[in-house]
């Protein structure tokens, strides 16, 4: 099966997650309104909007730290097999569903040392192999040879991250910009083929933002995985994303390649702000269009 | 201290100052506070009306104390801290263990192994039951008490106020069925375990939702529930009378009482008490290293780490695909089941139990050893118990104490005061415990401890 999106036309196998009529309502808030997309396969997909929009809580649907109001979120493997994301629990959807995620606020056991982080993200593999810990504690089974692989893999990770010679120290002791790079290794240690980044660039100088970049095409070309990320630097979005989405209010208000959006006055009025000669022009634009729709 | 020293005279002074400042305000509110508590007493005379008198003695005693005590303070007592943090900071860099420390763990258990063996031969069969018993048999239970709680607070940072209900079910196990049904101490040594993680488990599920404060509440009203049972359900655990005669524990089949087939006579020794307590110090001992050893492994499998990180960030656990029930459920479980051996090791050493002996100071003096000892790190919870119950013992052998606060004074009435007081040093000098920090459970170069100012304490 190929999974470059330029070899093969078109299809429903190029479909990686498909979320649809998506609401999710707090209290009296709709912090999500009817909202839907696509996401394809081998593909960076960025979601993007003003704070507040509800970029984050699309996240916590789709990783099941929220159960939506209404909708239906459907992923999509390698292997042809299909998942509602909306109906299983948050752990399954990483375990099961192969679906990883990073936070907005870092999310690392800062006591644990950077390489136990990533073993941690191995655990239910090595559990298995520990025969449920059981045959493990026994000295049985094929635990220390899983074992001997799990560190192999997160030292590739680390590699990747370009984290290697930090593996011994506590991960509450690296720099920022070195913690989102693992918490994003640490997310690619689930062996996941989707994986949501919440705000991977926010906080970081530009050459953190670089070494950002170049992890997530090696992420992408290497691993195969699908990405999705919440980002701010439009920089960062339209250099490194195939795809589009614009979210506002909890609306989809655009959805396209990186090309089109930027163009897109709607996105422009709502998010990208605009020349100061430009503005009347955009509100003329902007106003002529709501006007069409009132009238 | 040279810091203070190479500062001008200029500093000094004012520190003085402040001193001479904040130890008048002191006073003021001691006179304030103190003033109605021991300035005023009231008395009935004899015509039975209450009459009031003040003691100015007493009072100017207390105000002044709290005056100097604070003058103290400023002056000497905080400069001196701060030089020692300062201390501190500058020796984190050369924070390499030493090949002592290293050591130190296979010597202490050769000198545990050699222990009784000393104690008889410095003291003699008779006199080395206070040494084995009430030294070495009672620290080793809450030192495998300490690792038991361990595993939940510890590991998994979910804190259980009311671990003593596991020690109580396991104990509980051991006499009513030893007792009811004749069966043998190396068959409800496990049974017992394995009934206490039993009980670990129908509390973690309905405490699975909770965190922290509530967690803590929850525990504790457990503990209590399984104390209130065992005083109320009378029929089965006779109520507060207890349970007397428990069989005690055998080797191999032999027993250690004064019978011709008895452990002394087959040995050929003078028939002595002080040879079951060696053996049960062994037991202990043995049921002490099976904990550690089990811990030690657990640390190094996928649940060990799952525990850890669980203590770190729930959310973050559940974001790599744990299941956070069953990884809670199973710290509560493995912690219940050594608190149930600890437990049924205490029923064949008393042959006696009774609720009296699973109050929640029990629970709390447990938590405090885990505590003092430093979160997760054996060796430290060994030597707090070593400190809190070896020094509580140590309390009764004080007689001295009589000469100088008169004959009515029992040392073991001050035991909590000392605890308390003990508990108060100890998290002010050193507020991760003994050993603050954690060793990592896998290395790629070099396996380097993590301080503890990085690992969190769990929020339930
Ligand atoms: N758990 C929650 N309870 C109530 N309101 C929430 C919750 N999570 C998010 N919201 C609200 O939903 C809206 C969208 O938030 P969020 O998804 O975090 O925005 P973004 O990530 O796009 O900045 C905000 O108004 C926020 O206050
Ligand atoms: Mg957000």
């Amino acid at each position: 099966m190929t999974m470059a999106p330029g070899n093969t036309t078109m299809s429903k196998d190029d479909i990686i997650l498909k979320v649809e009529h998506l609401s999710m309502k707090f209290g009296g808030l709709m912090a999500i309104n009817d909202f839907s997309f696509e996401a394809k396969r081998g593909e960076i997909t960025a979601l993007i909007g003003p704070n507040g929009a509800g970029k984050t809580t699309v996240f916590n649907c789709i990783t099941g730290f929220y159960k939506p109001t209404m909708g239906m979120i459907t992923l999509r493997q390698k292997s042809g097999k299909e998942f509602l994301l909306e109906r299983l629990p948050d752990f399954e959807i990483t375990k099961k569903a192969k679906v990883a995620r990073t936070f907005q606020n870092i999310r690392l056991f800062s006591g644990m040392t950077v390489l136990e982080n990533l073993l941690v993200a191995q655990h239910n593999k090595l559990m298995k192999a520990s025969g449920y810990t059981v045959m493990g504690l026994l000295g049985i089974g094929g635990y220390k040879a899983e074992s001997r692989r799990s560190i192999e893999l997160a030292e590739h990770w680390l590699e990747m991250a370009d984290l290697i010679d930090r593996a011994d120290d506590p991960a509450g002791d690296l720099s920022y910009g070195a913690q989102r790079r693992l918490e994003i290794a640490r997310a690619m240690c689930t062996e996941p083929e989707f994986l949501c980044l919440d705000e991977p660039a926010a906080g970081l100088n530009p050459a953190e933002s670089a070494t950002l970049n170049k992890l997530l095409r090696s992420i992408r070309a290497d691993a195969g995985t699908s990405i999705m990320l919440i980002e701010h630097d439009m920089s960062v979005v339209m250099e490194i994303s195939d795809h589009v989405v614009v979210l506002e209010y909890g609306r989809k208000i655009s959805d396209g390649t990186p090309e089109h959006v930027k163009n897109d006055p709607k996105v422009i009025a709502a998010y990208l702000g605009v020349d100061d000669d430009e503005v009347e022009d955009v509100i003329a634009t902007v106003e002529s269009l709501d006007g069409g729709a009132n009238g | 201290m040279a810091a203070v020293q190479n500062s001008s005279t200029h500093p000094e002074d004012n520190l003085v100052q402040k001193g001479i400042k904040e130890g008048i305000f002191a006073g003021v509110i001691a006179f304030g506070l103190f003033l109605l508590y021991i300035g005023v007493v009231t008395e009935q005379n004899i015509h039975n009306e209450l009459v009031y008198r003040f003691r100015w003695f007493a009072l100017a005693v207390f105000v002044i104390i709290a005056a100097v005590g604070r003058f103290l303070v400023v002056t000497v007592g905080q400069p001196w801290l701060a030089a020692r943090k300062a201390d501190a900071k500058n020796k984190v860099a050369d924070s390499g263990e030493s090949a002592l420390k290293k050591a130190l763990p296979k010597l202490a258990l050769v000198f545990l192994l050699a222990y009784p063996m000393l104690a008889v031969g410095l003291a003699g069969p008779q006199g080395s039951l206070k040494y084995v018993d009430n030294f070495g048999i009672q620290i080793l239970i809450y030192v495998m008490l300490g690792w038991g709680l361990n595993i939940v607070v510890g590991l998994a940072g979910l804190l259980d106020l009311g671990y003593v209900a596991f020690y109580a079910v396991g104990a509980y196990s051991y006499a009513l069925l030893s007792t009811y049904f004749g069966l043998s101490f190396w068959v409800l040594l496990p049974l017992s375990g394995i009934l206490a993680a039993f009980w670990g488990m129908i509390l973690g599920f309905p405490v699975l939702r909770l965190r922290g404060d509530y967690l803590a509440i929850v525990t504790l009203a457990f503990g209590e529930i399984i104390r209130l049972v065992l005083i109320n359900w009378s029929d089965v655990t006779k109520g507060t009378f207890g349970i007397s005669s428990i069989p005690k524990a055998t080797l191999f089949g032999i027993k250690f009482d004064a019978s011709k087939d008895g452990f002394a006579a087959l040995m050929g020794l003078a028939p002595s008490s002080a040879y079951y307590k060696i053996f049960l110090f062994y037991l202990i001992l043995a049921l002490c290293l099976l904990t550690a050893y089990v811990t030690i492994r657990l640390r190094r499998m996928p649940i060990g780490r799952a525990w850890e990180a669980l203590r770190e960030d729930e959310i973050a656990c559940r974001a790599l695909g744990i299941n956070t029930v069953t990884t809670k459920l199973t710290a509560f479980a493995i912690g219940a089941m050594f608190g149930g051996f600890a437990g049924s090791f205490f029923a064949a050493r008393q042959g006696f139990v009774s609720p009296d002996s699973f109050i929640f100071m029990e629970s709390a003096i447990i938590l405090a050893i885990v505590v003092l000892g430093g979160m997760g790190s054996l060796g430290g919870i060994a030597v707090a118990a070593l400190v809190m119950i070896g020094g509580t013992e140590l309390l009764r052998e004080m007689e001295f104490l009589k000469v100088i606060f008169g004959p009515d004074f029992t040392p073991e009435l001050y035991r909590m005061l000392l605890f308390g007081a003990a508990m108060v040093l100890v998290m002010l000098f050193k507020p991760r415990g003994f050993v603050g920090s954690r060793e990592p459970t896998a290395f790629l170069r070099e396996r380097k401890a993590v301080s503890g100012s990085f690992t969190k304490e769990g929020h339930g």
